[in-house]
C-alpha cells in the first residue's frame, strides 16, 4: 500500500539511495496533486518514465535534452490562453547538465519573458545518465570519467558555475538553494517559490552515491556534511536583490572541507596515495572566501 | 509493442508493476518496541517504500531497493539492515 499522497509512485529505476529520487519525492509531494512536471533528459526523466511505464501521478511532459524551460513556458501560456491558468503548478526538474549547461539559453529566456513556472535543478554534480562525464557543475578537484586525476591531473580543473547567483542575476521573483538533508527548509521555499507570480528557480544539492562513490545510506550524511562544511550554502533571495540575500541555515561552527570530501570516492585521489594538502587547501580557501563575501 | 500517438502513458503511476525489492542485497527489519513514529525514515526514503503504520514504520518490501537510508538516519536504532538470504 502507498500513501496517496506519493505522486512519484515507487517501482522507478532510480539507483538504490539516489538523492535525486528523494529530492523529486519531497518536491512533487509538497506540490500537490494539481502539478504538472516537465523534465529534460537525464538520471530522473529515463528512470521514471519507462516506456510503457511511468510514475508520476501527475501530468508529467518529457521533451529534448535543452529545451525544458520552454516546453514549460508553453504549458504556461497555453494554460493562460485557455483560461486554465489558475491554482496549477509548472515543476520543472531537470538535472544540473540540463541547467548549467545546454539548458541555460532556454532557461535565461525563460526569465527574461517572465512565466510562472519553478524550475528545480536537481544537482547530481555531472552528466550521470550517461556515465559520470563532468560539466560545468562538477566540484574542483572532482573524479569523474572525463576528469580523471593522475600525473598532471588533479581531476576536475575548473570551479562550480554558480548558477543559482546567475539565475538572481535574472532579477526574478525567488530563487534559493536547498538540500535532502534539509526537508523542512526545502519544502519552505518551494511553497514560495510556488506562491509568487512569476518565474522561480531553486538549486537542489542532490547527491549521488554511483557517481560520487559512496555508500548508499550515506545519502543524508554527505548531504548535510556539504551544508555543514560550507560547501553549499542554503540561502533565498527576492527579486534579485543580492543585499537582501538571507542564509536559511546558518553555520555557526563550520567544519573542515576534509570531513565532506573524505565521504566520497571521487576525492579520494587528494588523500592517497599522497594527500594533497595543496589542492584541499586551495577548496577551504574558496569556502573561505565565499563565507567572507557572504558576510558570514 | 504498438506505440502510442506522442508516446503517451495513461496509467498514472503504472511504475508499481515493476517490484524493485529485488535489487536488496540488504532488507531494514524495524523494531517495532524501539520505533517512536518520529517518521524520519518516511521522510528520507527515496523510494517511498515505508508507511506510517499504526504502532510503527512499515516496510513495503515489494519497492524497498535496501539502501539503508532509513537504518542509517534512525535516531532510536529501530531499524536494523540483516542481509537477504535464498
Ligand atoms: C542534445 C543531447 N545531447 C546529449 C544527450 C545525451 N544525454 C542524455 S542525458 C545526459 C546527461 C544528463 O545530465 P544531467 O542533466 O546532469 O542529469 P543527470 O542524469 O545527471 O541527473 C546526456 C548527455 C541528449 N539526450 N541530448
Ligand atoms: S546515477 Fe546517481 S543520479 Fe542517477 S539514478 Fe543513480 S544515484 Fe540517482
Ligand atoms: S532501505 Fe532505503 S528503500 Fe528501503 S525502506 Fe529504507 S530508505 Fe526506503
Ligand atoms: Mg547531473
Amino acid at each position: 500500500m502507498i500513501e496517496e499522497t506519493e505522486f512519484l509512485a515507487p517501482g522507478h529505476r532510480m539507483c538504490a539511495g539516489c538523492g535525486v529520487a528523494l529530492s523529486a519525492r519531497i518536491a512533487v509531494n509538497t506540490a500537490g496533486k494539481d502539478t504538472i512536471v516537465v523534465s529534460p533528459t537525464g538520471c530522473m526523466e529515463v528512470t521514471t518514465t519507462q516506456y510503457p511505464e511511468t510514475a508520476w501521478r501527475v501530468p508529467f511532459l518529457h521533451v529534448a535534452f535543452e529545451n525544458a524551460a520552454s516546453a514549460a513556458s508553453g504549458i504556461d501560456s497555453a494554460l493562460k490562453m485557455l483560461g486554465k491558468r489558475e491554482n496549477k503548478n509548472i515543476l520543472v526538474f531537470a538535472g544540473d547538465g540540463g541547467t548549467f549547461d545546454i539548458g541555460l539559453q532556454a532557461l535565461s529566456g525563460m526569465f527574461e519573458r517572465g512565466h510562472k513556472v519553478t524550475f528545480i535543478c536537481n544537482d547530481n554534480e555531472a552528466y550521470m545518465n550517461t556515465g559520470i562525464q563532468r560539466c560545468s557543475a562538477t566540484p574542483y578537484g572532482a573524479w569523474t570519467t572525463t576528469s580523471p586525476p593522475g600525473k598532471y591531473s588533479i581531476g576536475e580543473s575548473k570551479p562550480k558555475k554558480p548558477i543559482a547567483r546567475i539565475a538572481a542575476a535574472h532579477c526574478i521573483p525567488y530563487v534559493a538553494t536547498a538540500t535532502i538533508a534539509y526537508v523542512a527548509d526545502y519544502q519552505k521555499k518551494l511553497k514560495k517559490a510556488l506562491a509568487v507570480d512569476g518565474p522561480s528557480f531553486i538549486h537542489v544539492l542532490a547527491p549521488c552515491p554511483s557517481g560520487w562513490r559512496f555508500a548508499s545510506d550515506e545519502l543524508i550524511e554527505v548531504s548535510r556534511l556539504a551544508v555543514q562544511t560550507g560547501v553549499f550554502v542554503l540561502w533565498e533571495v527576492e527579486n534579485g536583490e543580492m543585499e537582501n540575500l538571507k542564509i536559511t541555515k546558518k553555520i555557526p561552527q563550520r567544519k573542515p572541507v576534509e570531513e565532506y570530501l573524505k565521504t566520497q570516492g571521487r576525492f579520494k585521489h587528494l588523500f592517497k596515495p599522497v594527500l594533497r594538502k595543496d589542492v584541499i587547501g586551495q577548496i577551504q580557501a574558496e569556502i573561505d572566501k565565499k563565507f567572507e563575501r557572504f558576510g558570514l | 509493442m504498438k506505440i502510442s500517438i506522442g508516446a503517451r502513458v495513461e496509467e498514472a503511476g503504472s511504475s508499481i508493476k515493476y517490484k524493485t525489492g529485488g535489487w536488496r542485497s540488504y532488507r531494514p527489519v524495524v523494531n517495532k518496541d524501539k520505533c517512536t513514529k518520529c517518521w524520519l525514515c518516511y521522510k528520507y526514503c527515496p523510494d517511498a517504500a515505508i508507511e506510517k503504520g499504526k504502532d510503527c514504520a512499515v516496510i513495503d518490501y515489494d519497492y524497498c531497493k535496501g539502501c539503508g537510508v532509513c537504518a542509517k538516519e534512525c535516531k532510536f536504532e529501530a531499524i536494523e539492515m540483516v542481509p537477504e538470504v535464498k
